[in-house]
């Protein structure tokens, strides 16, 4: 059965699941996953997202996401005004990506203590999305899990490592991918869960040797406002 | 037990001796792992937005397109000065469609029912009920018991046919949100699942064809407007149900066949802006006028 509240829902700010509430969701992935405060973002937009996406509010969507707004913050409308009031610097341009979805974005994000993170990012409707590539490396996840994305030198012992702290910490893993550039270089494990990881266990895999950095988007944060 | 088609549905009710609400609460709690006080909390923080978002309205936000804004309150002014053709519960449905679509259209905070595009169509068939005792007495339970009639029906169209308008055009979006309502009214009203499957078919029936054609590909130009429609088909085909009138064909067989018109819908027709309104002379014209202010900006 489809899942009464996808058709009760989700409740957003229009006016387009895709291309306002998809839109704002991946605004707010990239701000997660770059484990940083934003201070600029380049953002491309392709397909029906350059060609409609002002009219639906997919930019202003885009910014408040970056900002921490989620699909169903009124403050959405005035995303750019609360970029100004903060000093976050975007601009936005048209792209044309070969083979992607039609509502697809890349973001160049730049955080205050200088991390960096590029995200190539599709809604593909009722408010869903789907992230496409992190910093060049081909990945396919929802943020519908706990996801926990794992940047790791490519040596063996590292994948063996974090699953099992994992296991250790009773988390048990849905989905699991394991990408790399090319062998050697820097990886990339996104690892799906169906319990959400807690702050002292992200510190915990991230002391592991050969681990780079470790991001964490928690499905239920990332749902809905806290409050109005 | 799945619940794959209305026929799915009335076999569970038969067999549980559960009305019709029921049988989707349950099948939800059984879903999403939650207690029968979890999904009712969560019913109803869908029903307080949609009210939220009608009672908030003034009609003073427009659109950068200068296309959408204030016929919500326009209707709603006509509405109380009570000369209305469709009078009482009627012209308030209308003007609570236009407020809520209005209100998407123009960034405010609305439910998707199924979709944003349709989020009038739901809210404007009951909120009237629950706002002016003169049509009916609700209490809370019985709105979300008919929350839950909606949703159900939904789920199964989505399943069986698709709600997207660039799958399915608007039949698949506005033709889902009417058939949701309709069968939403039957149950508050008492009736039967057969006359909640017969009130969804009617409802169906009389919108498939239904194209997507958004003018300069916004959701504004005709969808506000098509919120109304599917609203007040909710209510006719509610009371034909009520009355005892039946559909001559099966509710599942309706479903199916509103799928497969949807896959046959060419793709100029589905949400493309490639046919139908959007490319009149006026809506490419309202297109162009976009994209020039676009540039200037």
């Amino acid at each position: 059965m489809v899942d009464i509240f996808d058709i009760l829902g989700p409740i957003m700010v229009g006016p387009s699941s895709s291309h306002t509430a998809g839109a704002a969701r991946i605004g707010n992935m990239a701000r997660i996953l770059l484990g940083d405060k934003p201070v600029s973002a380049k953002i491309h937009l392709h397909g029906s997202f350059a060609e409609t996406g002002s009219g639906h509010g997919t930019d202003r969507a885009i910014v408040g996401g970056l900002l921490g707004m989620h699909p169903d913050d009124l403050q959405l409308t005035y995303a750019f005004e609360e970029a100004k009031k903060c000093g976050f610097q975007y601009s936005f341009d048209e792209i044309n990506l070969r083979d992607a979805h039609p509502n697809t974005a890349v973001i160049v994000l730049t955080g205050e203590k200088g991390k960096k993170l590029t995200m190539q990012a599709c809604s593909v409707g009722g408010g869903r999305i789907m992230v496409n590539k992190l910093d060049g490396i081909d990945v396919n996840f929802t943020g519908d899990y706990n996801t926990l994305v794992v940047r790791n030198r490519d040596e063996n012992g590292s994948v063996a490592a974090v699953t099992s702290i994992l296991n250790q910490c009773r988390i048990n893993v849905a989905n699991m991918s394991v990408c790399r550039h090319k062998r050697g270089g820097d990886a990339l494990m996104v690892i799906e869960t169906d319990e959400s990881v807690k702050p002292i266990q992200l510190d915990f895999l991230s002391e592991l040797p050969g681990i780079l950095s470790v991001t964490y988007y928690d499905k239920n944060k990332g749902e809905a406002s806290d409050d109005d | 037990m799945t619940i794959d088609s209305m026929q799915d549905i009335f076999n569970l009710m038969a067999a549980r001796k559960k009305p019709f609400w029921e049988v989707i609460l349950e099948a939800d709690m059984e879903e999403r792992q939650v207690t029968r006080e979890e999904s009712m909390a969560k019913m109803l923080v869908v029903w307080q937005a949609m009210k939220d978002a009608s009672d908030t309205y003034t009609g003073t936000r427009h659109r950068v397109s200068g296309l959408v804004g204030g016929d919500g309150m326009k209707m709603r002014q006509y509405a109380k000065r009570g000369h209305a053709m469709s009078g009482g519960y009627v012209s308030d449905v209308i003007a609570e469609a236009l407020s809520m679509a209005e209100s998407n259209a123009c960034m405010r905070r609305i439910v998707a029912a199924p979709t944003a595009g349709a989020c009038g169509v739901l809210p404007a068939v009951l909120l009237p009920l629950s706002k002016y005792a003169e049509y009916e007495e609700l209490n809370q339970h019985q709105i979300l018991e008919a929350l839950y009639v909606a949703s159900g029906i939904g789920s199964v169209i989505a399943y069986k046919a698709g709600i997207a308008g660039a799958s399915g055009g608007c039949q698949a979006e506005i033709g889902t949100a009417s058939a949701m309502a309709a069968g939403a009214l039957v149950a508050l009203r008492g009736g039967s699942g057969k006359q909640i499957g017969d009130a969804v078919a009617m409802a169906l029936k009389n919108l498939m064809g239904l194209i997507c054609d958004p003018v300069a590909g916004l959701v504004e130009v005709p969808c506000v407007k098509r919120n109304v429609i599917g609203a007040v088909n909710a209510v006719s085909a509610a009371d034909m149900a009520l009355a005892g009138i039946k559909s001559r064909i099966p509710v599942d067989e309706v479903i199916d066949a509103m799928g497969e018109v949807g896959r046959r819908l060419p793709v100029e027709f589905r949400e493309t802006a490639w046919g139908g309104l959007a490319v009149s002379p006026t809506g490419l014209k309202i297109k162009e006028n976009l994209h020039s202010k676009k540039k200037q900006a």
